[in-house]
Order: C-alpha cells, then sequence, then structure tokens
C-alpha cells in the first residue's frame, strides 16, 4: 500500500509537469494577448508592460520563471487583475466553488443513495418506475434549464429563497441543488445497477439464511458492495462538479473559481489560466488515487501493487 | 466472503467532524465581514482590474476610482460639465496656455492634508514609463509629458505641472486645450497619497492600507462580489454625502444580475443587467429609463484591402443599408441610427448629417467603381466578436446589401482576443467597432483615425487629415475649433467613409427614482455616488415583475 502510494505519487510529477508545459505552449500560441483591448495600448506602454511581466523574453526562460516560481508555491501575477496575485485569486475563489461543490455533491448523495436503493428493492414495482423515471428527466435536463427554473419557483413566485448571490446558507441552497440533481439523477442509477447485482449472489442469500432481518442484509452486508460504482463514480463526479460549476456560478451570480477557469483562457491571462489548470489537474489525480485508495477498503478483492 | 471492516468507526467520524469543520470555515471564510445592509446597492459592472486610478483604464474601474477620489475638477453630476472639485477656482491665461488651479482646504483619509505636491506626485506616476499606465495620453496636452512618457525625455523637473505652494497647483500646457478642465476630472488624473504608495508599494489600494480623499472609503473588497464604499467623514463636502454605506456589485451575468435587481437587492443597474429579450417589456415601466449615450456602433472599414480601398464601394454600402431595421426589430430599447459617427448632445457642436438610405444613388456608385449589380464582386467579410447581438445586426446588414447591391458579404466571429488581433494587424475587410467619448468633446471621437493612433485600425492615414486635427487642437475661437472638428468628422465621412456608423447606443438603466434622488442618466452613464439621496426608509422589497408600473416614460 505504501509503495503504491509512493510511487503513484512520483509518477504525478512528469504527468503535471507534462500538463502544465503542454497549457503554456498552447496559451502562448493563441492569437492576441493580455494587454489587448478595445482601446489600444500606446507602444511604448505596452513595452513597458511587456517587461513588467517578462514577456519580452524567451518563451523558455519564461516557462523556466514560472517554474521557478512554482517550487515557491508562488503561481506569479494575474495579468488581467493587475493588483492581484494567482495565489490571492485562487485563495478568495476557490474555497467558494469548494462549498458549492461540496453541498451539490451532499446533495447528490443524500439523494441519490437511497433512491438507488430503494429502486433496487422494489425493483420492476411502481415506486422503482418512479425513482428512474424522475432520474431520467434529472439526467435530461441541463442545469442551465433547471437553475432558472428553480429560480422562478423559489425565488419569483414563492419568494423563499434569494436569486443571488453568496454568504448565506439561503444562497447557497439553489445553487447545491442545481448542481447537484444531474449527479443524484446518475448516483441513484448507478446505485440501483450496483445494488441489483449484488442481491442475487451467494453471501447475501446466506445472510438471509442465518436469519438477519431484511434491513441488515440490506444495510450492512449489500449496500457495501452494491455503492462501488459509486465510489468509482465520486471522483469523475466531484471533478466535474468542481470544473463544472461555472454555469451555476453564472445563473446565480457566485464568486467561485469556475468563472476565472473560463475568463482566465478568454482574457489571456496566462498566469491565472496556468494556476486553474494546475490546481484542477492536481484535483483530478488526487481524486484518482483516492478512488483507488477507497476501492481497496471495501473491496477486499482489490489488492493495492 | 467475508466484509472486514477496515475503517474503525472512531477515525470515521474523525473524518466526518472533520469534513464539517472545514465546510464551516470555508463557508465563513466567503463572507463579508461588514454584515450592515447597505444604503445603497448598484451594479458596478465587471471586477475592476485594478482600483488604483493611475492604472485605470475601463468604466467599472473609472466608477471606482472616481467615488473614492476627487480630482481638481469634477464631472457634475447631470451634463457632466467641469464642476469645482478640490480646487475651488482656476485662473487661465488668455493664451489658454497656463492654468492655475487653487486648491480649497481638504484632508486625506488618513487626516493629512490634500496638497498640491499630492496632484503633482499623481501626475508624474502616471506619466512614468514605468508605471506603464494605459491611459496616461490623457495628460498629453500638458507641455513634455508626452516626452516624458515615452522615454524620450528623463527629467521630470521639465513637465509642465508644478506645485507653487500648497495650495496652488500650475499647469502648462503645449498647446491650448479646450476640454483640459474636463480632462482634470477623468479618473488617471486624480491625486493618489504618495507615503501610502511608498510604504505599501502595490498593496497599497488593499482596504486595510487604502487612503483617499473623495465622498467615500474603501470598506471591503471582495473578489467578483462586491465592493462596499463607506462615506467618508472628513470629506471637504461631506454634508452633502447622503449614503452611509453603498454596496458596487461586480458581476457580468446579466440575467443573474437582472434577477437580483428584481428581488430587491440591486437598486441601480445599467445595460449590464438589462437582457435583450426582456427591453420590450421593460419599455412599459416607469422604473426603466432610456437616455442618450455617447457612445455609437460602427463598423471599420479596412481601406487597404480591395475592394474596401475604393471610397465609392464604402459609400454605396452605407447609402444602400437601413440601420432603423436594426433598431426596431433587434434591439429594440429606443436606440437611433446613426448619421455621424459623433452622438448628438456635445454643447455648441453640431455633428454630421449624412444623408439617408438611397439605393439608385449606391448601384450608381458601385457601378462606377466597376460592379454593375454588384458583378465580379470579391469576396468580403463583415468580422465581429462572438456575440448574439452582433451576429444579428450583421445578418440585417448582410440581407440588406445582398438586396439592394446584389453582393454577397460573409459573416465571420471571432473570440474577443482574436477579434483584437485581427483588426489591429488589418486582417478583416469590415470589423465591429464601437466608441465611448472619454471627455464631452468631438476630439474624443475624432483624433482617433489620425495616422498613428492605435485606435484607427483602418489603415486610414492622411497628413492633411492629420493636420488638420492639429489645427483644431490649436485653435483657441471655441466657434471656430468646432467648425475644425466638424470638417474633421465630415472628412471621415462623407469624404472618405472609413467607417460606417450603423446606431447610437442608449443608456438602459433601472432605478425607481421614488426611491433614490441622484440618478438621472448623463451621456457617459457615469454614476455620481455623491449625490444618491434614499427618498424612503425602505429598500430590499422585492419588485413587482407582472404589472408594469405605468406607461414608459
Amino acid at each position: 500500500m505504501g509503495a503504491f502510494l509512493l510511487r503513484r505519487l512520483l509518477a504525478t510529477i512528469p504527468l503535471l509537469f507534462a500538463i502544465l508545459a503542454l497549457s503554456f505552449l498552447f496559451m502562448r500560441s493563441a492569437p492576441g494577448g493580455p494587454f489587448d483591448a478595445e482601446r489600444s495600448v500606446p507602444p511604448q506602454v505596452e513595452r513597458s508592460l511587456r517587461a513588467k511581466y517578462h514577456l519580452d523574453e524567451p518563451l523558455t526562460a519564461q516557462f523556466a520563471r514560472y517554474m521557478g516560481g512554482l517550487l515557491h508555491g508562488d503561481l506569479g501575477p494575474s495579468f488581467k487583475y493587475q493588483s492581484r496575485t494567482v495565489n490571492e485569486i485562487i485563495a478568495q475563489a476557490f474555497p467558494v466553488s469548494l462549498t458549492l461543490g461540496a453541498l451539490g455533491l451532499a446533495i447528490s448523495l443524500v439523494i441519490g443513495i437511497p433512491a438507488g436503493v430503494f429502486g433496487a428493492v422494489y425493483r420492476n414495482r411502481p415506486a422503482d418506475y418512479g425513482i428512474m423515471s424522475l432520474s431520467l428527466l434529472g439526467i435530461s435536463i441541463p442545469n442551465f434549464v433547471i437553475g432558472p427554473l428553480l429560480i422562478i419557483v423559489f425565488c419569483f413566485t414563492l419568494g423563499w429563497l434569494p436569486a443571488g448571490g453568496w454568504g448565506s446558507l439561503s444562497q447557497m441552497i439553489l445553487p447545491a441543488i442545481t448542481l447537484g440533481a444531474l449527479r443524484a439523477a446518475y448516483i441513484a442509477r448507478l446505485m440501483r445497477a450496483g445494488m441489483l447485482e449484488v442481491i442475487h449472489q451467494d453471501f447475501i442469500r446466506t445472510a438471509r439464511a442465518k436469519g438477519l432481518p431484511e434491513p441488515a442484509v440490506i444495510g450492512k452486508h449489500a449496500l457495501r458492495v452494491g455503492i462501488l460504482p459509486v465510489v468509482t463514480y465520486l471522483a469523475p463526479a466531484t471533478a466535474s462538479i468542481l470544473v463544472g460549476s461555472v454555469v451555476v456560478e453564472r445563473i446565480f451570480d457566485i464568486p467561485g473559481l469556475g468563472t476565472f477557469f473560463v475568463n482566465s483562457a478568454l482574457n489571456r491571462d496566462y498566469t491565472m489560466a496556468m494556476g486553474t489548470v494546475l490546481l484542477y489537474s492536481t484535483i483530478l489525480i488526487t481524486l484518482n488515487l483516492l478512488v483507488d485508495v477507497v476501492y481497496a477498503a471495501l473491496d477486499p478483492r482489490v489488492e493495492l501493487k | 466472503m467475508l466484509l472486514s471492516n477496515h475503517v474503525p468507526d472512531a477515525s470515521c467520524g474523525g473524518m466526518k467532524r472533520s469534513a464539517l469543520w472545514l465546510l464551516l470555515t470555508l463557508s465563513i471564510s466567503a463572507c463579508s465581514r461588514d454584515s450592515r445592509p447597505p444604503d445603497f446597492a448598484f451594479l458596478l459592472g465587471a471586477e475592476p482590474e485594478t482600483i488604483d486610478p493611475t492604472l485605470s483604464a475601463g468604466q467599472p474601474e473609472g466608477r471606482v476610482a472616481r467615488t473614492l477620489f476627487e480630482g481638481l475638477t469634477a464631472n457634475d453630476p447631470v451634463d457632466l460639465h467641469p464642476i469645482p472639485g478640490i480646487a475651488k477656482s482656476w485662473d487661465i491665461t488668455p493664451d489658454g496656455l497656463v492654468y492655475t488651479f487653487h486648491l480649497r482646504p481638504s484632508v486625506w483619509s488618513d487626516g493629512h492634508p490634500v496638497t498640491a505636491s499630492d496632484f503633482a506626485y499623481a501626475w508624474e506616476r502616471l506619466l512614468n514609463p514605468k508605471m506603464a499606465a494605459r491611459y496616461a495620453n490623457m495628460l498629453y496636452p500638458v507641455a513634455n509629458a508626452e516626452a516624458y512618457n515615452k522615454g524620450t525625455l528623463t527629467d521630470p523637473s521639465l513637465l509642465g505641472f508644478r506645485a507653487a505652494n500648497d495650495t496652488t497647483f500650475v499647469v502648462t500646457l503645449k498647446s491650448p486645450c479646450a476640454y483640459f478642465l474636463d480632462l482634470c476630472a477623468f479618473y488617471t488624473l486624480l491625486p493618489v497619497p504618495r507615503t501610502t504608495i511608498e510604504t505599501y508599494g502595490d498593496e497599497w489600494i488593499k482596504p486595510e492600507h487604502i487612503v483617499t480623499n473623495g465622498p467615500f472609503l474603501l470598506g471591503e473588497w471582495i473578489l467578483n462580489r462586491h465592493i462596499r464604499f463607506l462615506k467618508n467623514p472628513r470629506y471637504w463636502d461631506a454634508e452633502h454625502v447622503y449614503l452611509n454605506v453603498a454596496d458596487a456589485y461586480t458581476s457580468e451575468n446579466i440575467n443573474a444580475n437582472f434577477n437580483l435587481y428584481m428581488t430587491g437587492v440591486l437598486d441601480w443597474l445599467d445595460s449590464g443587467g438589462v437582457p435583450l429579450f426582456v427591453v420590450p417589456d421593460l419599455l412599459r415601466r416607469s422604473d426603466f429609463h432610456v437616455a442618450p449615450y455617447f457612445n455609437t456602433y460602427f463598423y471599420r472599414f479596412n481601406v487597404t484591402r480591395p475592394p474596401f480601398n475604393d471610397a465609392r464601394v464604402r459609400k454605396a454600402f452605407f447609402l444602400a443599408m437601413d440601420a432603423s431595421a436594426i433598431t426596431q426589430y433587434v434591439l429594440r430599447a429606443g436606440q437611433q441610427p446613426a448619421h455621424s459617427l459623433i452622438p448628438p448632445g456635445i454643447p455648441g457642436y453640431t455633428e454630421v448629417q449624412l444623408p439617408k438610405r438611397n439605393i439608385e444613388e449606391a448601384r450608381t456608385l458601385l457601378a462606377e467603381a466597376g460592379y454593375p449589380n454588384g458583378q465580379g464582386f470579391p469576396k468580403v467579410e463583415v468580422l465581429f466578436n462572438t456575440s448574439e447581438a452582433h451576429k444579428q445586426i450583421a445578418e440585417v446588414l448582410q440581407s440588406q446589401w445582398k438586396e439592394a447591391l446584389g453582393v454577397k458579404v460573409d459573416l465571420v466571429n471571432q473570440e474577443w482576443k482574436v477579434f483584437l488581433n485581427s483588426t489591429q494587424t488589418l486582417d478583416y475587410w469590415m470589423a465591429r467597432g464601437g466608441w465611448i467619448g472619454d471627455y464631452l468633446d468631438p476630439n474624443t471621437f475624432l483624433d482617433m483615425w489620425t495616422s498613428q493612433n492605435g485606435n484607427n485600425r483602418t489603415g486610414f492615414a492622411d497628413p492633411a487629415y492629420d493636420a488638420l486635427i492639429e489645427r483644431a487642437g490649436r485653435t483657441l475661437d471655441p466657434a471656430e475649433r468646432m467648425q475644425l472638428l466638424h470638417q474633421a468628422e465630415s472628412w471621415i465621412l462623407d469624404k472618405e467613409m472609413v467607417i460606417l456608423p450603423i446606431y447610437y447606443y442608449v443608456v438602459m438603466n433601472l432605478y425607481d427614482p421614488e426611491d433614490f434622488s441622484g440618478l438621472t442618466p448623463n451621456l457617459q452613464n457615469q454614476i455620481i455616488l455623491k449625490g444618491v439621496k434614499p427618498l424612503r426608509g425602505h429598500r430590499g422589497k422585492p419588485r413587482d415583475v407582472h404589472a408594469p408600473v405605468m406607461a414608459g416614460e
């Protein structure tokens, strides 16, 4: 287990390096630069700006400078938000996205898992059909439709919740539901499929034969194996919730990192784009590693080598 | 099969607890420190790139700078003409070259007096090439300013301004400049606190460090959320500041902003919160205000690339189009088709009056240029930055040109930065453009077409035009000067048709005049927070979504 972790962690370093090098190259080969604007910048000002941000150096030197800063945990200054560093922007915006993502994920699990188990236990009965139809709906309706629908109902018709912004718990509810709905539906289906597969296996029959009550059979034995597909899905789900929060952030005007992730590329804010790419890649890699570990912990058949 | 219990309960509970703790801290860190409700909340626009006045270069930045700082002059909230600011009066020599400003007694928010040397410091900082300020050219009318900013002159003592004493600031211009007092209210010319900047460097604009001299203080600045302004009790005219707490929301999400207004969170917003599709409904509401804007929508021609290197073709394209179809069916908020580049409304100036649509003449011109009925007309493209509105406008023009001239025009959209790159390198035929005047003078729309100006981007270069602009700049007599500028506008449009004016933008603001006074829209859509006054105690109530309050204004 220890050797496995060490090996995987070591493999992460060249992977991240490759991601950064490629992003750097792609960013710089896109036409236009960070200081282009509707109003042109006088040539001498552009020269000063380029010198200030070391854009006048050769690309290799710039990349070396960036990597040097990175070793000290410095992601550099933002080219767009001149008074802020990338570290500062991420420190302000990422916790917002993380909170939103965590709430969204929590909602999707709290709804998805029981719904899936319920569907499996009462399979092919009206309750099952109901849950599966709802989940089909949840998967098919994109969040840019769900979000505004929720706003119409809860903000304009009922007047219960604020239509946007960030800070209070009441402002988090609708975005979290919007973000979690798709995953809840998906998790419900995965959970149902996982449970159905387990319920017919020998050890479940054994558990029933030795006289365990049904809730214990389902809750204690079947769930642990049936949940494996959901666990595997958690990493990509978390990643997509964090990266994909941009749409929900726009609908509800939430000051998260998703907006910066998209806009930094459009603004040619080189350092900001690199910073967000680095952050999201690290999250993805870590989550994948975590899934492998949790998988081994849950399913004794899996051994980490 | 045996399922062993790998995860002890205790550590599981620990995990849950730490996860909960993490979530709680995260939520708290995302909250503001100051929980007071604001007296007024408005939409600022995009997140400001900076709030250092010297380095500012956009509308949101300018709005913040003018709220926190006050310059020698300020803008009248209604018609924007320059009014006394920190300078209580000024003398101008008869040749229009030397301005002597007399400063009123006033203090910075840390109690230090605002002196003439604060202005000298701020202006030198603006021109210092090391600062790379994008709007340094606003000071170019001042003697030696341009040379110093371009690095050809390195001695700051040769700059055309000096503090004669603490309350007297003397400015020498290189040539007369009729709008110099307007410029003195511009945000890059605002004073900045020397000691604070020297102590904290780039960090000086953080709420915990910043020192200001305007009507408001910086309370907090939360990225992509809001900037909180607090009344500055030390401001010289504090008795005319009516808001104690004002929040400026920073957001570019048009629909979300509109929702925030309709639910009573925002009290004021501009077109950054007006979705185009609700405009026809909004027009029936009493809280929707449409007003003229000092801003024109046009297409640039690349005059170096055939077929648009022929002025007759450019004129044919103008005469063949009917912009009223765009204003009536696409924009729908009361915009007017443009008959000039300079929007109407500058006192003392009569803008050019281009002829109305004339398809016959357009066809004749096109035939003279060698393309009778559009035959043999080469492939041309209209280039615009990706946006639904730009696309719809281009589609209307495309069909009009096809119908009237028999020419086929392709539409190409590019992502913003790519678009800018294409126009800067003249890699286009026709490209969408827009311009908001920086100060209320025709010059702000005309000097951009001189040969060396980076905003030209059409390939048009004529030394005679450059000379005309320069001559107008040197002319002291206001009527004669306006006449010369009118000639220049006529040159760009009637004579050369370097650009194709399409329509004048309008200001589209939402606010309830029964809740606040001092919000009357002005030509630059500046929001001047100093004069905003709450008229009744309650704010934050949701607005009536369904019933339009009354017939539109």
